[in-house]
């Protein structure tokens, strides 16, 4: 008599036991109903309404594949898939071999400054990806700062989109490879050492494989990043197209909203390739810390660490000026003709673009990202996490949470506006509302901020609703006074980053502004395409500025919460046993 | 099956009364299913109340799923469970009355120790002083005094657990379930408060069920021990009976040390090992010549006054010895047992007054009573 013999037929005799439900899990079952439409609303609605559009013509007729046709037989279209791979291939490539340089010198080598260089290397995170544009047209432009180092080259074009976007996907890319070479286990390099191995040998061995997985998911990210960016290629871009300014010329300029539709598929295909192919690559890795690991401490190697360390200085003087050249350019008068220093570039409300007001509706909406997207991504993934019943129903808002990483914001926005401005839909009110931006910004940085969330919420004892249901207290209660305080580091993490994004992203929120609720980073566009470029360098230095303030201003809140809340994280002496 | 005597004094949720007739928690032929595994087929029996039960057995043998499914947090597939003549199989945790602990004790981590023991109460609309009153009461049941404003992260692994008992406490439950509880913990401390737990238990009397996978700690702090495997269960005694009548080998072999020999029945309770004819007292009514098992513990083996003549008695050869502490366990052969060898226990006062030694040669006896007969195969 074995357990695993199946005679099932006799033990269910009985009948099956279907659960009695309780208020919690009455309450709970109704949270995951609720939290699941509104995300069909948010992102599957407007997704299937952007794809059924690329199958109609302009009268809302289906007409089969009749758009793609006329794509593939539009060279001008056509050619910027190939544009787009192009340059993506190349930034992807610059921006893994220096993000690994960069990573490898923080983590494997003894350099002094680390904490500095880290920091600077995570500052193009704050600023919009329109601003490396507006400072190399500053540098290289027809009137640049140093223009004769591209030897006769065109910053507008290729040349200016690679630059641009290895700059502002630098810290994406850093930020995994930091944490990938972090992890690694002292003991293989001593095994590697006691066994003669050459360096170059040890390298290729033993810190290669172990960096493989941060490397591939940066490689992902940093090309989905790269292909799917509209501010780089929007200001820098002349008359080289890519897919992402396609969508934004077939909406805006031509109205064509149908060939609109038709390029975001497109652009969508590398995206969700990209993103499945991550994931399978992801579910391949295994632990490679076990817990008896040795933490690897590098030891110093005069060679290795002072060229290291130029190249981290040289490193920081690229990314520093960058932006230091567009604060400058933001105070002079008139370049390079006026070359007095002064706020005339700050005077928004006399310029088209939308004035200061963009930049306070641009502050108001990354206060109600960050709030709003806060409450409901942690509760949701609360939900998903530790939520009783409806297993199923768990892992599709799961997958829904996750699937916004593979939608390029171009394509999102665009989306929106098929399913929003629809006058049969009853959500039609919040178009051109100060509420759609909001909304399509939080499901634009839905996944991130998701996974931070349930990866807190994974380190908290699985007991923990267990215990409370036997002493009968609501979940939402054990919610309120145990769950969020111990994940509160977690949650002030999503906020800021849900912030910072909001202030920054253009992509998405371009075609969803209304006039009279324009955004700062869309006023850097506006001011940019009509030829205000030392204003639209002001306004993206205001972005900075703010999102720079912010996050200095969130690093010390959170540490004064956590000294006042979490105090039951430090023991202090006092643990006698028995 | 021994039933616990009770010395309930203030069990809130049990019915008074002295000799417990009716059962307090009856399972009735659950089945859990995880896909096509079967984790429990069809298990019954009955706690009653005031007894500490223990689920006992391998790992993956279904004793975490049955507390689960008792708690309410894992739903059986089919069958029955009744307490207190209340048909509970299909409600929600928070409709039971149960109070629980867990491996991990599940402290809330940012709330003092008085919060954590207190959670359940503030729930209840008890007001302010009544509560105090109570965490106070229970602060000094298991002996926490002063320990009040501290974080579980300020506390020894022990004391932590204590607070996870008190929690589970607090709400005065019918039923105390505990799971694993003191496996997080050092050897020394495991064994003080596996007397702690046990005596609390008895004062206050609550029915509690305690899963472990250590029988150390099952035959010393349980009234009745259900021992469990591949989801059924294989036993449920005391721990008398279950260590001196194993039911079948699995049991045998799970709880203490066991010698077990291939041997052939001859009828008339008498069994061959080898060219050694043994009596098993009538047990093991197995037909001539069928293949069984013959089992019985090292320590069950005589050597001191062993006469020649003596029934089960014969010459062995000492093949090695090993220091255990207080006791030697001894290998033992004999040209008669062929390949087998058996193994016994010595204390050192033994080995020094007869000598015993490696490659000397030993007269030993096999208590008749204490030999098992087991089918073969098992």
């Amino acid at each position: 008599m074995t357990a695993t013999t199946p005679t099932d037929s006799v033990a269910l005799a009985g009948g099956r036991i279907r659960p009695k439900l309780g208020r919690d899990d009455w309450l709970m079952r109704g949270a995951m109903v609720l939290v699941s439409v509104a995300l069909f609303v948010v992102l599957v609605l407007p997704l299937y309404s952007m794809l059924s559009k690329s199958f109609e013509d302009h009268d809302g007729n289906f007409i089969g594949l009749a758009n793609y046709a006329e794509y593939v037989d539009t060279p001008a279209l056509f050619y910027s898939i190939q544009n787009s791979l192009t340059i993506s291939v190349v930034a992807t490539v610059i921006v893994i071999t220096l993000a690994f340089l960069g990573a490898y010198a923080l983590t494997r080598t003894c350099i002094p400054f680390k904490s500095v260089f880290k920091t600077v290397a995570l500052v193009p995170i704050l600023a919009p990806s329109l601003l490396p544009a507006i400072s190399l047209i500053y540098l290289f432009g027809n009137q640049g700062m140093i223009k004769g180092a591209l030897m006769g080259n065109s910053i507008y074009g290729p040349i200016g989109i690679v630059i641009g976007a290895s700059f502002w996907t630098f810290p994406h890319a850093m930020i995994i490879m930091t944490t990938a070479l972090s992890i690694a286990d002292g003991r293989l390099y001593e095994a590697a050492a006691a066994l003669g191995t050459s360096k170059m040998r040890t390298f290729f061995t033993v810190t290669l494989p172990g960096a493989k997985y941060g490397i591939i998911s940066a490689i992902f990210v940093v090309f989905t990043l790269v292909i799917t960016d509209f501010g780089v290629p929007k200001v820098i871009g002349g008359q080289y197209n890519v897919l992402a300014t396609d969508i934004y010329k077939q909406v805006i300029g031509q109205q064509n909203f149908e060939m609109g539709a038709v390029v975001s598929v497109v652009l969508l295909i590398p995206a969700v390739l990209a993103f499945v192919v991550d994931r399978i690559v992801q579910r391949k890795q295994v632990a490679l810390l076990t817990a008896r690991a040795v933490p690897y401490e590098p030891k110093p190697d005069k060679l290795r660490d002072g060229l290291m360390l130029g190249f981290c200085i040289l490193l920081s003087v690229f990314i520093l000026g960058i932006l230091g050249v567009a604060a400058y350019a933001s105070f002079v008068a008139f370049w390079p003709y006026n070359l007095s220093l002064g706020f005339s570039n700050y005077q928004f409300d006399i310029m088209d673009g939308g004035g200061w007001d963009a930049y306070y509706n641009s502050i108001r909406m990354a206060i109600y990202t960050a709030v709003i997207g806060t409450v409901f991504i942690f509760f949701t993934a609360y939900l998903v996490e530790k939520g009783r019943g409806f297993d199923r129903g768990r892992t599709i808002i799961h997958f829904l949470a996750i699937l916004p990483l593979a939608v390029p914001g171009m394509v999102l926005g665009l989306s929106y506006i098929f399913f929003f401005n629809h006058p049969d839909n009853p959500l039609n009110f919040i178009y051109g509302t100060m509420a759609i931006l909001v909304l399509c910004t939080v499901a634009h940085f839905y996944t991130v901020s998701h996974l931070t969330a349930v990866t807190a919420l994974k380190q908290m004892d699985a007991e923990f609703e267990s215990v409370s249901a036997s002493l009968k207290v609501p979940f939402y209660r054990t919610f309120t006074r145990v769950t969020v305080p111990v994940c509160l580091p977690a949650i002030l993490d999503i906020s800021i980053y849900l912030f910072v994004n909001a202030m920054t992203t253009v992509s998405a929120v371009v075609f969803l502004y209304s006039t009279d609720a324009t955004l700062a980073s869309v006023a850097v566009l506006n001011m940019d395409d009509a030829g205000d470029i030392a204003p639209a360098a002001a306004m993206a230095m205001m972005i900075v500025y703010t999102a720079a303030a912010v996050r200095l201003l969130h690093g010390l809140m959170t540490r004064g919460i956590l000294r006042r809340t979490q105090a039951w994280r430090y023991r202090d002496s006092n643990s006698d046993e028995s | 099956m021994a039933i616990a005597q009770r010395e309930a004094v203030e069990n809130d949720g049990a019915t008074p009364g002295s000799a417990p007739a009716e059962p307090y928690l009856r399972i009735i032929g659950i089945t859990k299913m995880f896909g096509s595994f079967t984790a429990l087929r069809e298990v019954s029996f009955d706690i009653f109340e005031g007894e500490l039960i223990c689920f006992l057995g391998p790992s993956g043998c279904g004793k975490t799923t049955l507390l689960r499914a008792i708690a309410g947090l894992d739903l059986q597939t089919a069958g029955q469970i009744e307490q207190a003549g209340r048909d509970i199989s299909a409600l929600p945790p928070d409709q039971l009355d149960f109070g629980i602990v867990f491996q991990s004790y599940a402290l809330f981590p940012n709330l003092t120790i008085y919060k954590n023991i207190a959670y359940g109460l503030e729930n209840r609309h008890m007001n302010r002083a009544a509560i105090d009153e109570r965490v106070a009461e229970l602060i000094a049941l298991v002996g926490l005094e002063g320990e009040e404003r501290k974080y579980p992260a300020q506390l020894s692994g022990g004391q932590q657990q204590r607070v996870a008992l008190a929690r589970a406490l607090a709400t005065s439950p019918g039923l105390l379930l505990l799971d694993e509880p003191l496996s997080a913990l050092d050897a020394r401390v495991r064994i003080h408060l596996r007397h702690e737990i046990r005596e609390l238990q008895r004062r206050l009397g609550v029915t509690t069920v305690m899963v472990t996978h250590d029988q150390e700690e099952a035959l010393t702090m349980a009234d009745r021990i259900v021992v469990m495997n591949r989801g059924v269960i294989e036993q449920i005694g005391t721990p008398v009976e279950i260590y001196r009548e194993p039911a079948n080998a699995f049991v045998a072999d799970f709880i203490g040390t066991m010698n077990f020999l291939s041997a052939t029945a001859l009828g008339g309770g008498r069994v061959r090992v080898g060219e050694i004819e043994l009596d098993c007292a009538g047990r093991g009514t197995a037909g001539n010549n069928e293949v069984v098992t013959v089992s019985f513990r090292p320590e069950d083996v005589a050597v001191r006054g062993v006469e020649p003549g003596q029934a089960n008695s014969f010459e062995v050869r000492i093949e090695d010895i090993e220091f255990q502490g207080s006791f030697v366990r001894a290998r033992l052969g004999q040209d008669g047992l062929g390949d087998q060898t058996l193994f016994a226990d010595f204390s050192i006062n033994v080995v020094r007054d007869l000598g015993i030694a490696p490659e000397t040669t030993l007269r030993i006896a096999l208590p008749p009573g204490r030999i098992h007969i087991f089918p073969a195969g098992q």
